[in-house]
C-alpha cells in the first residue's frame, strides 16, 4: 500500500465545470500601495508576477472565446500602473464583459472619462471595483496607508462624475462591515459623495500573503478533507468556474497566485482538468463561500 | 459602531511594510519570501505542457454537445413564447388574444408564474384555457418542492427582503393542487419552427436561476452554450429583460422577457416573443404588450402588496432587485 492511500487527508478535487470567469493579473503584483492585509502581499517593489502585455491578453482572450468564457475580470497589483491597461480594456470589450479591480488612486478625472467612453462603446458590460477599508481615516488609513482614505474617495468621485458607478470593495479587516450597521455606514457616506445608488461588496479575509503576518496564519485543521465537504458543495467554489491568467502561466484562480503548485498550466486547453484543494485558503472558499466575481 | 484597531497594529503595520518594501529580487512563495528566480524557476516547472494535438482534443471535448433526451415537440410555423407571468393575470389575458390575432400556433410558458403581483390562482384557469404550454420557473421549482425562498438568486438583503414579502404572499395563496401541478412541468423543452429545434429554458441550459443579460452573455459564450446544447436556437427568461442576439453562426437566442412587470424603461408596457419559421433565417419578433396596469395597480394595493411593486407597475421603473443588474443595464436604469 503506497503512502497516498493510508494517508487519510487527501485533499478533494475540484472539477472545472465550465470555464466562465478569466481572471487577468493584469498589474502582477506591483502595487503603488502596500496594504496589510494584501493577500497576494503587493507592494511597488514586488515583482513576483509582472504585468501583461495586450499581445499576451490578446492570445488568452482567443483562446478563451474558442471555449465560450462568459466574462473577464482584471487585477494585480493595480491594474492602472500597466501602460496598456486602456487598450486592453478595449480589446476585451469586444469580445465581452469585463470588470477592473483598482484601488482607485489612479482613477483621475481625464481616465474616467476615457473608460466610460470605452462602455459606451460596447456592447457588454464595463464594471470597476474600488477597495475602501473603511468609512473613514482613522479605519481605512492604517490598513491602506497614510492619505489613502482621501485619495480613494476622490477617485470614486470622479468615476461617479463621469457616469460611471463602482462596486465598493470592502474586506471583513474593517471590523463590523459585514453588520448591516457597517453596510448602512458605506452606503451614507457613499451617498454623502452623491452616489444615489451605492454599490457594496463585503469580502472575507485570506489568511495568506501579507495578512498571515497581520492576523496570524491558519490552523492545521482549517484544511479540506475528501468526504468531509458535501456532495455539490464544491461546485459552488470559484475555481469550478474560473481560471486566472499571469504573466507566467494558467493558476487555478485568483486567490493561490504566489503557490507555484497552483499553477495549472500555459495555455486554458492545458488547465481544464480538476485541481486538489490542498490549500488551507480553500478552507476559507468553502466555509465563508467566496466568490471574488462581483 | 467604532472601529476597533487591534491593539498591536501599529507594529504589525510597521513589520507588514518593512517586509513588503523588501521584496527587491525577492518573490513571495506563500508566507516566504524567496529569491525571484526560485520562484520563477518553480512556477516554470509546475502545470501541463499539453502538446498542440492534446490541446486541440482538450478543446473539442469541452465544446462538444451533451446528450439530451428531451422530446422535440412541434413542428410549428408559428409560436408564441413568453415568460414571468409573477401573477399577472391581465396581462397574461392580453397575451393570449394577442397571440391568437397573430396566428401562433402554440403559445409556451418559460416559467415563473407566481410572485410580484396579485392573486396567483388567477392565473391557473387561463393557462388551461390558452393551453399554455410551460416549463418550471424558479419560482415554481421553490413552491412545488416546499423551499423556504423562491432561489432567485439575490444577495443584497433589500432585495431579499421584498423577494420574501412576494414569495410568502404567493406561497400563502397558492392551492396544493396548483404548486403539485407546477411539480410536474418540465425543465425545459425542445420545440421545431421550421428547420430549427429551439431549446426552450428558464435561466439558462446550465442553471434554472442562471441570469442572462444582454451585456453579460457575449457572442462566444452563447456559441459555445449553443453548441453544448445541441440546439439551433435558445430561449430563455429569468433577468426580466428582453433581447434578441442574432450569432455569427446564423443561431439566435432570445430573452423573450417578462409579462408579469414592465422592462425597467419608463414604459408600462410588457413583452413577450413571437418566433416564426422563414426561409433563410428564424422570425424573431420582441412584441410590446399593453394590458390594464392601473387595473392591477388598484388590485395589488387592495392585497396590501408593498408599494414599491405598484409603483414599478405604475411607473415602468424597477424599485427592487436591481442589484442583479449588470454595469450597463444599471446605468440605464432610474433607480
Ligand atoms: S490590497 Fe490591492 S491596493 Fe492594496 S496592496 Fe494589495 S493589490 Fe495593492
Ligand atoms: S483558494 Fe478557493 S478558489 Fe482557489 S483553489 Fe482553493 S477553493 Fe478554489
Amino acid at each position: 500500500m503506497s503512502l497516498a492511500e493510508i494517508t487519510p487527508l487527501s485533499a478533494p478535487r475540484v472539477e472545472l465545470k465550465s470555464l466562465d470567469t478569466l481572471w487577468f493579473q493584469v498589474g502582477g503584483t506591483v502595487c503603488n500601495l502596500a496594504c496589510t492585509h494584501c493577500f497576494v502581499s503587493c507592494s511597488p517593489t514586488n515583482h513576483t508576477h509582472e504585468m501583461l502585455s495586450l499581445a499576451e491578453v490578446r492570445r488568452y482572450l482567443e483562446e478563451a472565446a474558442r471555449l465560450g468564457v462568459r466574462e473577464y475580470y482584471f487585477t494585480g497589483g493595480e491594474p492602472f500602473l500597466n501602460p496598456e491597461m486602456e487598450a486592453i480594456l478595449a480589446a476585451t470589450l469586444e469580445v465581452g464583459p469585463a470588470t477592473v479591480l483598482t484601488n482607485g488612486l489612479l482613477l483621475d478625472p481625464g481616465r474616467c472619462a476615457r473608460l466610460k467612453a470605452l462602455a459606451d462603446a460596447s456592447d457588454y458590460s464595463l464594471d470597476f471595483r474600488v477597495s475602501l477599508d473603511g468609512w473613514d481615516e482613522a479605519s481605512n488609513d492604517p490598513i491602506r496607508g497614510a492619505g489613502t482614505f482621501e485619495k480613494i474617495l476622490a477617485g470614486i468621485r470622479n468615476l461617479h462624475a463621469a457616469g460611471l458607478n463602482p462596486v465598493i470593495t470592502v474586506t471583513e479587516v474593517c471590523e463590523g462591515a459585514a453588520g448591516d450597521e457597517g453596510k448602512e455606514r458605506f452606503f451614507a457616506l457613499l451617498r454623502s459623495l452623491g452616489i444615489e445608488r451605492p454599490r457594496l461588496k463585503i469580502l472575507p479575509v485570506f489568511r495568506i500573503g501579507a495578512e498571515a503576518g497581520r492576523s496570524g496564519a491558519y490552523e492545521s485543521w482549517q484544511r479540506l478533507r475528501e468526504g468531509e465537504v458535501p456532495d455539490g458543495a464544491l461546485d459552488h467554489l470559484q475555481c469550478s468556474s474560473c481560471r486566472m491568467v499571469t504573466d507566467q502561466g494558467v493558476w487555478v484562480c485568483p486567490i493561490l497566485v504566489n503557490e507555484p503548485e497552483a499553477k495549472m498550466g500555459e495555455t486554458l486547453a492545458d488547465t481544464l482538468g480538476d485541481f486538489p484543494l490542498e490549500h488551507p485558503a480553500c478552507w476559507t472558499c468553502h466555509v465563508y463561500g467566496v466568490s471574488c466575481r462581483t | 459602531m467604532s472601529f476597533r484597531p487591534p491593539k498591536d497594529l501599529d507594529e504589525q503595520a510597521r513589520q507588514a511594510r518593512a517586509k513588503l518594501t523588501a521584496h527587491r529580487d525577492m518573490a513571495t512563495w506563500g508566507e516566504k519570501l524567496v529569491p525571484l528566480a526560485a520562484f520563477r524557476q518553480a512556477a516554470a516547472r509546475k502545470g501541463l505542457k499539453l502538446a498542440q494535438g492534446d490541446r486541440e482534443s482538450a478543446v473539442l471535448a469541452y465544446t462538444a454537445g451533451l446528450d439530451d433526451p428531451t422530446p422535440v415537440e412541434g413542428p410549428y410555423s408559428r409560436i408564441a413564447v413568453f415568460g414571468g407571468i409573477y401573477s399577472n393575470h391581465l396581462a397574461l389575458l392580453e397575451l393570449l388574444e394577442d397571440a391568437a390575432r397573430r396566428g401562433a400556433e402554440a403559445v409556451y410558458c418559460l416559467g415563473d408564474l407566481g410572485a410580484f403581483g396579485p392573486n396567483p390562482e388567477k392565473v391557473r384557469p387561463l393557462m388551461a384555457q390558452g393551453q399554455v404550454l410551460s416549463i418550471q420557473g424558479n419560482y415554481e421549482e421553490s413552491l412545488a418542492s416546499g423551499r423556504e425562498d423562491c432561489n432567485c438568486g439575490y444577495t443584497d438583503p433589500r432585495d431579499n427582503h421584498f423577494a420574501e414579502i412576494s414569495y410568502r404572499y404567493t406561497e400563502r395563496n397558492c392551492s396544493p393542487e396548483f404548486k403539485a401541478w407546477m411539480g410536474t412541468l418540465p425543465r425545459r423543452r425542445r420545440v421545431r419552427v421550421g428547420e430549427r429545434e429551439l431549446l426552450l429554458v428558464h435561466g439558462s441550459p446550465r442553471r434554472i436561476n442562471e441570469f442572462l443579460f444582454h451585456s453579460t452573455a457575449p457572442v462566444p459564450f452563447l456559441e459555445v452554450l449553443l453548441d453544448q446544447s445541441r440546439c439551433d436556437g435558445l430561449l430563455a427568461t429569468h433577468t426580466g429583460l428582453h433581447w434578441h442576439r442574432r450569432l455569427p453562426s446564423g443561431r439566435d437566442v432570445v430573452n423573450v422577457g417578462v409579462i408579469g412587470r414592465p422592462a425597467n424603461d419608463g414604459r408600462t408596457n410588457v413583452w413577450y416573443a413571437m418566433i416564426e419559421a422563414r426561409e433563410e433565417e428564424l422570425g424573431v419578433e420582441l412584441v410590446p404588450l399593453a394590458y390594464d396596469h392601473l387595473g392591477l395597480a388598484a388590485e395589488m394595493r387592495s392585497e396590501k402588496l408593498p408599494e414599491e411593486f405598484v409603483e414599478t407597475v405604475l411607473t415602468g421603473w424597477w424599485t427592487t432587485c436591481l442589484e442583479i443588474l449588470p454595469a450597463r443595464e444599471r446605468a440605464v436604469s432610474r433607480f
